[in-house]
């Protein structure tokens, strides 16, 4: 008791050298905290695109993964509607599992043979209802950060493209988009639609031309898809581009095209056994990956399935590659941080201690033990982190606060338009702990050395009587 | 005097300290006998190693040889632990610099060695209540050192080493910081506690007009001990209280 009264009391008498000290670890903790819910709020967000466009894992034949993407039809699943009713009903999986869909990735050509223009395209093809439900995925309530990607859910000829490729076929016009990218270098909508929420209604006019048979050409987007079977015969089939959508990358961007399902299947195997190529599943919540691909794993070896899992990591790179580049930022941050709370607390506590010298052989004269000393500096240094931190905490929450209102906008990596800067306050709890265990901890060790010091010195010495 | 009447007791005991390369003696050879409950008192010039004596009684400092007997106990023979148990119970320690600690009130020094002790909180205020009153502070109790008068803090000292009811109360130079008038009233305070309490006072001073209000005078001089005097007319004055 009396070892906290004194810490408190002096960390109080020199008010002008302790509020330095405060203010430093509270410029480190608010740095952190603020930097912390940003990087959090990418790595959200690149999940969330991730996890709405391709699940969080794909069940692939074993192989299709790493050799046949080249060649999808050579590594289909035959048997896929059974493969969904094991996952749908096994009472381990079926809880945890939002969607599951077979989808097929294939490569082709496009072509829009009204104005000439032709380019090999990579297609994904999506059963509309279960694609569109993904969409919805929102586990960290980012709602104004995805954007309406949902394909056309009646007509089997209906999907959408990459903006890229759009502008590389020549349907601008009937996409409506601008021909010109703006100075940003980010594509707009030809008629002010605001960011990052796209507005395709103008399209329905298009698509009921198409239905009652006026098609102009000028104001449809139609496509001839051109693709090789799994047998090497050409197909081809026609697609109407309902919406373009930006992808994140311009490789991408430039050659994406979203079909039916269905479509896809007579696209790749023609008339032929139709299988799909593999079979997303996204998940409620990202947290399950693990327990999901184990339990999926087992199954495949239970009933001897030549079947091969992967998850969110592996089916987008990016995505991994960008998490540990944010952590390598973050932690370099961080270890700066904690260098200067590190040297700020070593540097105060060891003024305290010459400048208490007296006080110091007085409490060693009095009785007061080595290791009271030392617990004496070291409670000290522990209290100035204490108070640092919290103050760090509060002022980084009260910046977040102001950058969540502040209506500021940035093109985060993979994003293909500008979306709102904001910092990931839900869920930060964890983040706090960290910081103030972490900055408490960088404090107490700091005060260790000088509080040895204090703890070593001998009584008379320090009494000044020699 | 055998060893249980004394508190303390030096055999042959030297310290030299080393600057250096040079070593400097500051006692040499020094026997001698301190009797309980006695008001004694350490005389010497600037530099003859009276702080240095205060030192080594206090368990603050060890001998370079000779034994050191304080309490009954060879101090040489305590780990660093013990002797700071052995000063928290049997020491009580007043410093020509008043040494109080600067944050805590009048009232929070006082009662500072009482909680080292681990006493009770209501033993505790009834203690530190009870000393302030004996030397006249019960109305600065909450003031701090910075808020107090030479004298004041001195006080507040000598009701800091008294509280515990230690076996040894030493002071070293305890009136060097204070004017003439302040520092005969606390000579005073000293000796009528020391009679209050019972405990062993030893005082430093380098001022021989004091020597009549010590019962013990012991005359030191570079190092050594020059004469062990005895004040017959103050020890029946004691024993006459």
């Amino acid at each position: 008791m009396n070892t906290l009264k004194i810490a408190s009391r002096s960390i109080l008498r020199n008010v002008r050298r302790s509020l330095m000290t405060v203010l430093a670890i509270a410029v480190g903790a608010s740095s952190l905290v603020v930097f912390g819910e940003f990087v959090a709020r990418v790595f959200a967000q690149l999940e969330t695109r991730g996890v709405i466009s391709g699940g969080h894992m794909a069940i692939y034949h074993r192989g299709y993964f790493d050799f046949g993407t080249g060649n999808p039809a050579a590594y289909g699943i035959r048997d896929y509607q059974s493969l969904l009713d094991l996952v749908a009903n096994d009472a381990v999986l079926q809880p945890k599992i939002n969607v599951a869909t077979p989808i097929i990735n294939l490569f082709g050509i496009a072509a829009n043979f009204q104005d000439e223009a032709s380019k090999t395209f990579f297609g994904r093809g999506v059963i509309p209802a279960d694609y569109n439900r993904m969409q919805h995925w929102d586990e960290h309530g980012l709602r104004d950060f995805v954007v309406d990607a949902s394909i056309n859910t009646t007509d089997l000829s209906h999907g959408n493209v990459g903006v890229g490729l759009a502008r590389i076929l020549k349907l601008t016009k009937p996409l409506k988009l601008s021909a010109e990218k703006d100075a940003s270098g980010v594509e707009e909508p030809a008629h002010g639609a605001e960011l990052p929420k796209r507005d395709f209604t103008g399209l329905e006019d298009s698509t009921h031309a198409i239905e009652n048979g006026s098609d102009s050409g000028a104001s449809v987007a139609r496509l001839d898809l051109l693709a090789a079977t799994a047998g090497g015969a050409p197909n081809v089939v026609t697609f109407f581009a309902d919406k373009a959508i930006a992808q994140g990358m311009k490789e991408v961007d430039d050659s994406f095209v979203l079909m039916n399902f269905a479509l896809s299947q007579q696209l790749l195997f023609g008339r032929g056994e139709k299988q799909a190529v593999g079979i997303v599943l996204q998940l409620h919540h990202t947290r399950d990956i693990a327990a999901v691909r184990a339990r999926l794993e087992q199954l495949f070896r239970e009933k001897n399935l030549n079947l091969e899992v992967r998850d969110l990591k592996e089916l987008q790179p990016f995505y991994k590659q960008a998490v540990g580049m944010f952590s390598a930022i973050f932690m370099f941050v961080a270890v700066i941080m904690i260098v200067i709370v590190l040297f700020t607390i070593v540097n105060t506590m060891s003024m305290s201690v010459m400048e208490r010298t007296h006080e110091i052989g007085t409490l060693r004269a009095l009785g007061v033990e080595r290791t009271g000393v030392m617990a004496q500096f070291i409670l000290e240094g522990a209290l100035l982190g204490l108070i640092g931190t919290f103050l760090g905490l509060a002022v980084g929450v009260a910046i977040s606060e102001f950058v969540n209102h502040a209506g500021l906008m940035w093109q985060p990596p993979g994003s293909a338009f500008p979306i709102p800067l904001k910092l990931m306050t839900s869920g930060a709890v964890r983040l706090f702990v960290s910081i103030g265990l972490g900055l408490s901890g960088v404090a107490i060790f700091a005060a260790l050395i000088p509080a040895r010091n204090a703890g070593r010195m001998a009584v008379v010495d320090a009494l000044g009587h020699v | 005097m055998n060893d249980e009447q004394a508190t303390v007791v030096f055999e042959n005991v030297s310290k030299t300290y080393r600057m250096g390369e040079v070593e400097v003696p500051a006692l040499k050879g020094i026997s001698l006998e301190i009797p309980a409950s006695r008001f004694s008192m350490v005389l010497g010039p600037s530099g003859s190693g009276k702080t240095t004596l205060l030192n080594l009684i206090g368990c603050l400092d060890q001998a370079s040889s000779g034994t050191v007997t304080v309490c009954g106990q060879d101090i040489s023979e305590l780990s660093d632990r013990a002797v700071s148990q052995f000063r928290a119970r049997h020491i009580g320690f007043i410093f020509q610099n008043f040494n109080l600690i600067p944050v805590l009130s009048a009232y929070e020094n006082v009662e500072y060695p009482l909680v080292l002790l681990g006493l009770s909180a209501n033993e505790r205020r009834e203690r530190t209540e009870q000393i302030l009153e004996a030397v006249g502070l019960s109305r600065v109790a909450t003031h701090r050192p910075n808020q107090l008068s030479g004298g004041q803090k001195q006080r507040v000292a000598i009701a800091r080493a008294l509280v515990k009811g230690p076996s040894l109360v030493l002071a070293d130079e305890p009136t060097a910081n204070l004017d003439s008038k302040t520092g005969a009233a606390i000579i005073e305070l000293m000796y009528k506690v020391q009679a209050a309490y019972g405990a062993t006072f030893i005082f430093s001073t380098h001022d021989p007009q004091l020597i009549s209000h010590a019962q013990d005078s012991f005359v030191i001089r570079d190092g050594e001990l020059i004469e062990h005097r005895v004040n017959e007319a103050r020890l029946q004055n004691a024993e006459a209280k």
